[in-house]
């Protein structure tokens, strides 16, 4: 089982090869999409890569969740309880605690930061 | 002109490899505007054509039910040019399969040196959403495109029959039945 450290430094060569970024701009706290300019298509860019890199397989909606925009889990922009509830379990690996106080959906992909990714690995490697 | 950019398939192993070539000639318009007295084929194109023998290897393994577009080029790498009169050979492997998606390696030679190489990854439409969007239809596979893969299927039938009426064997042997579904 890799160190934390030895995830973190995979997953920032996989943001690097998948989002063209700099090294140092990948830290722990970076977001992708509003710090490291990644767009949705980069998402299954960065599933494939996680894959390959640490030799996991990754479900469909495991790592990036689908279907947030249904009736039922969001409403004027923010999410409902059943829709919080649906994101908490979803994604267990990130620190919600911030994001719970005003849920809006526009703020889930801010969640995902690099740390993120390295939690989400480390508990993949950690299961198997 | 037909937005196809492959002229045949040489080799195709499903699901894992295919081999096309792309032949260039002064009848094509580009060649004309790119460059004025300096003909090379765009790189843009040679990408579209490794896209197109990417997009069909990628399409097959799934029988052609999926509608698979072009998501993202992460690496390209071009080494020289192509010029009227040369001839391609597109290499395609795919790396990777997903019911999202699929990464295909994409190699470009001339003259049997490398020419280009590419990662190109592929998304498979979400289907509730493209049937929204553009119909049942699977505007990706048109027959145009896909009368490419057919026809080296064709050929290939052709060519086993022959060496069997060589060898002696008439015409009794089966021809190969079509696979993927895209006739």
């Amino acid at each position: 089982m890799p160190t934390q450290d030895q995830i973190f430094e995979k997953v920032q060569s996989t943001l690097v090869d998948a989002l063209g970024v700099d090294e140092e701009d990948v830290t722990s706290g970076a977001a992708l999409f509003k710090d490291l300019g990644a767009e949705s298509i980069d998402l299954l860019d960065i599933v494939f890569r996680l894959e390959r890199n640490f030799g996991i397989k990754i479900p469909r909606g495991e790592l990036f969740p689908e279907n947030v925009s249904d009736p039922d889990m969001v409403e004027n922009g923010i999410l409902t309880p059943k829709g919080l509830s649906e994101i908490k379990q979803r994604m267990p690996y990130a620190d919600l605690s911030e994001f719970e106080k005003h849920p809006e959906v526009e703020k889930l992909l801010d969640l995902y930061t690099v740390d993120t990714l390295v939690q989400y690995v480390a508990g993949k490697l950690g299961s198997n | 002109m037909r937005w196809i950019w492959i002229d045949k398939f040489l080799e195709f192993q499903s699901g894992q490899f295919a081999r096309a070539v792309k032949n260039l000639t002064l009848a094509e318009e580009h060649l004309h505007d790119h460059l004025p007295g300096y003909p090379v084929m765009p790189a843009s194109l040679i990408i579209e054509g490794l896209a197109q023998t990417g997009g069909i290897l990628v399409g097959e393994a799934s029988g052609f039910t999926e509608k698979v577009v072009l998501a993202k080029i992460p690496r390209a790498e071009f080494l020289g040019v192509a010029c009227a009169g040369d001839q391609l050979i597109y290499e395609v492997r795919l790396t990777d399969l997903r019911s999202e998606g699929a990464v295909v390696d994409a190699k470009a030679f001339l003259n049997g040196e490398l020419l280009a190489d590419l990662e190109i990854v592929f998304a498979h439409l979400d289907n509730t959403r493209s049937n929204q969007i553009f119909g049942p239809k699977n505007f990706v596979f048109t027959q145009q495109l896909l009368g490419v893969l057919d026809l080296a299927k064709a050929q290939e039938r052709a060519r086993l029959a022959e060496a069997d009426s060589a060898a002696g064997n008439g015409l009794s042997r089966p021809l190969p039945t079509s696979e993927g579904g895209s006739s």
